[in-house]
């Protein structure tokens, strides 16, 4: 009988989810756009996501660590679990890194976060516009590492529950029937 | 003999005390500005301004203070912020190339502290602005601080879609710093 994970963490993945799949096109989307008014907001809207993505982070690691996931299902091969372990293991990682690369970033480049518009957030570093442009490729980098293991993730549960029909991905679903 | 050198020390203190700072060290002045974008605070600066200025602190009311700011020489933050403010909505550097400030009376208030108002011109549009600040002596010059808020509106610096104040505030906070030494 395999276990579902705990629902705080069932929220904390499909809402951490959910910020990563809007504020990813969001960022590609707005950098390329000419300066306006409109431009300022969605990279207003988009640090917050960060911030609140690298908030809930830190909330979850603290419970991952706290509370013991479910097993795999049985059977699975060595390798399967050993990749999946890696894959989790570069999600967390990159998690942090991403939205800290933004932070890095915006302090260098002179433009504090300012959560929701309010909630001034200290800068890492002190202004510096060419150290600020490289962590702009960095923290473009890093999101398209991010693309892949959230492929590769995304992939793996899909497999697992449309081609062997298993129960890993109903550990993560909070609905969709009862598990075998 | 001695009432001779009496009345020149009595000269020359009147000489210190009365003492007109007039020439500004502009590598030692700076024109800063804070603006507010989605509640972030922005800094930037006019890199060139031609300043006279004189103050005599113990006759403030013979000060006198015309700056003229080189708006090409703004640093808004980047170089896309750059390009954007010298444009037509915002500061239209191509009609009005110069913003004025000219005063019309100094006054002290309390201490170190000063007043000036006068006449403010951004974008040909001319306002009546008050502008606070102190006079501190530091060593042989006289170090002026002050800043005044600038409301874009009134002078139509961001027209548009972006005279929005939810994105950039309608509030610029425009600081300065000039070292004023003795003419000599």
């Amino acid at each position: 009988m395999t276990q579902r994970y705990t629902y705080p963490a069932i929220a904390l993945h499909w809402l951490m989810a959910l910020l990563m799949i809007a504020t990813f096109p969001l960022g590609l989307y707005m950098s390329d756009l000419p300066l306006s008014p409109h431009k300022l907001r969605l990279y207003a809207y988009h640090k917050w996501i960060g911030m609140v993505i690298l908030m809930l982070l830190v909330l979850r690691v603290f419970w991952r660590v706290t509370h013991r996931p479910p097993a795999f299902v049985a059977g699975l091969p060595r390798w399967q679990v050993l990749a999946a372990h890696t894959v989790h293991i570069a999600l967390y990682a990159l998690m942090l890194a991403v939205p800290l690369s933004g932070w890095l970033m915006s302090s260098a480049l002179g433009f504090q976060v300012v959560l929701f518009g309010v909630l001034s957030i200290p800068d890492l570093i002190g202004a510096d516009k060419a150290l600020g442009h490289t962590l702009k490729s960095v923290h473009e980098l890093l999101n398209y590492g991010l693309l892949t293991m959230v492929v590769l993730h995304v992939g793996a549960a899909l497999q697992h529950h449309l081609m062997l029909r298993d129960d890993t991905l109903r550990r993560m679903l909070p609905f969709l029937g009862g598990l075998k | 003999m001695k009432a001779i050198s009496a009345l020149l020390l009595l000269a020359a203190s009147a000489c210190v005390s009365a003492a007109n700072f007039s020439v500004v060290n502009p590598s030692k002045s700076n024109i800063n500005f804070v603006s507010k974008q989605m509640g972030v605070a922005v800094t930037g600066n006019f890199a060139q301004f031609n300043s006279q200025i004189s103050l005599d602190p113990t006759h403030p009311e013979a000060g006198k203070a015309q700056i003229t700011v080189m708006l090409n020489s703004i640093d808004a933050g980047s170089g896309e912020a750059n390009d954007e403010v010298k444009g037509k909505v915002w500061f239209n550097v191509k009609e009005y190339p110069n913003a004025t400030f000219v005063s019309s009376a100094v006054k002290a208030l309390s201490g170190n502290r000063y007043q000036a108002v006068g006449k403010l011109t951004i974008k040909g549009k001319v306002r009546d602005v008050i502008v606070p600040f102190t006079a501190v002596p530091a060593g042989a010059s006289l170090l002026l601080d002050g800043s005044i808020p600038i409301s874009r509106a009134a002078y139509g610096i961001g027209e548009g879609a972006w005279a929005d104040p939810s994105v950039v505030a309608d509030d610029v906070q425009v600081k300065f710093h000039f070292m004023l030494n003795l003419a000599k």
